[in-house]
């Protein structure tokens, strides 16, 4: 994984690349979100959708749904912090189809509507496979999400295949 | 009300969860999550890409499995971790079955946790998403 020989994908300044942390991007979590994401994934718990059944439940407001981590602020005319899906360095030859290839989530503390989450990402981890689709890169990324009292609330980490 | 420490058993299955995913959910799921890759819902481009059609978001499946959890463990207990790999495609309309078996019962730093080995099952019973969850009651 450190031989950046003429074959392999991963070149020298991927390698260097890892463990960079990005610019910290900014997250909402508010009510209308919170409702569309937990309808999207067909969740029924009144606590996503109702803020008094939520609050009934001990939630500061509507909980975030297993998965949901906010919604990046969308602005136009704005430079882009997030890592995106093929972010930093490139590999020695151009890959152009990408796959999911795994997701964690651990949580350290609730996040409700209403939080303002700051995200900040590195890449962990290069490896190169031979899959049934070809010669595969695997990168695997770290995000942390503070809140905004700076309580580090989630760290997702995702695999994400190209090839 | 989620389900009891006392009832909880190493072994045991926890209650299933019956997933089947329209076109329509696939792009509520796109809005919702953000994710507009047209894999999920442009045919043609899905096929110009060398698959054979449509496939379900994998982020979709781990929020299932999050569903899974939460509905287990109610709103007095918390998903800790929980996370899985995409495997195996998943299709547009065919069942997807979310399941979970305790692997492990135990209390930590005054926390009465259970580990979980959770994952997604397609109609011929290929585990297209296992994965591990941690979660606190």
């Amino acid at each position: 994984m450190t031989d950046s020989s003429n074959d392999s994908l991963i070149t020298k300044e991927m390698l260097d690349h890892v463990g960079v942390e990005s610019d910290p991007w900014i997250c909402e979590v508010d009510k209308t979100s919170v409702r569309m994401f937990a309808r999207s994934v067909g969740q029924i718990d009144p606590v996503y959708y109702d803020e008094q059944a939520a609050k009934d439940a001990g939630y500061r407001s509507l909980p975030a749904p297993a998965g949901y981590l906010g919604t990046p602020i969308y602005n136009p005319v704005a430079k882009d912090n997030a890592l995106g899906m093929v972010g930093g360095p490139q590999p020695s030859r151009p890959l152009t189809r990408i796959l999911n290839g795994g997701t964690e989530i651990e949580y350290l503390a609730d996040i409700c509507a209403g939080d303002v989450l700051t995200a900040r990402s590195h890449i962990a981890n290069y490896e190169e496979r031979d899959g049934s689709i070809g010669p595969m890169l695997i990168v695997t990324s770290k995000t942390t999400y503070m809140n905004e009292n700076d309580e580090l609330v989630a760290i997702m980490t995702g695999n994400l295949i190209r090839y | 009300m989620g389900v009891s420490w006392e009832d909880v058993v190493e072994g045991m299955e926890i209650p299933e969860l019956k997933k089947n995913c329209s076109t329509q959910q696939l792009v509520h799921w796109a809005a919702g999550s953000g994710d507009f890759y047209q894999i999920h819902y442009d045919l043609e481009f899905a096929k110009s890409t060398g698959l054979d059609g449509l496939i379900v978001h994998g982020a979709l499946k781990h929020a299932f499995l999050g569903q899974l959890l939460h509905d287990w463990v109610g709103n007095s207990g918390r998903i800790k971790k929980f996370g899985c790999s995409y495997r195996g495609m998943d299709v547009p309309n065919e069942n997807i079955l979310c399941r979970g078996t305790v692997i492990k019962k135990y209390e930590e730093n005054g926390e009465k946790l259970v580990d979980l080995e959770v994952w997604t099952e397609n109609p011929k019973g290929k585990r297209t998403t296992p994965g591990t969850a941690t979660v606190r009651l």
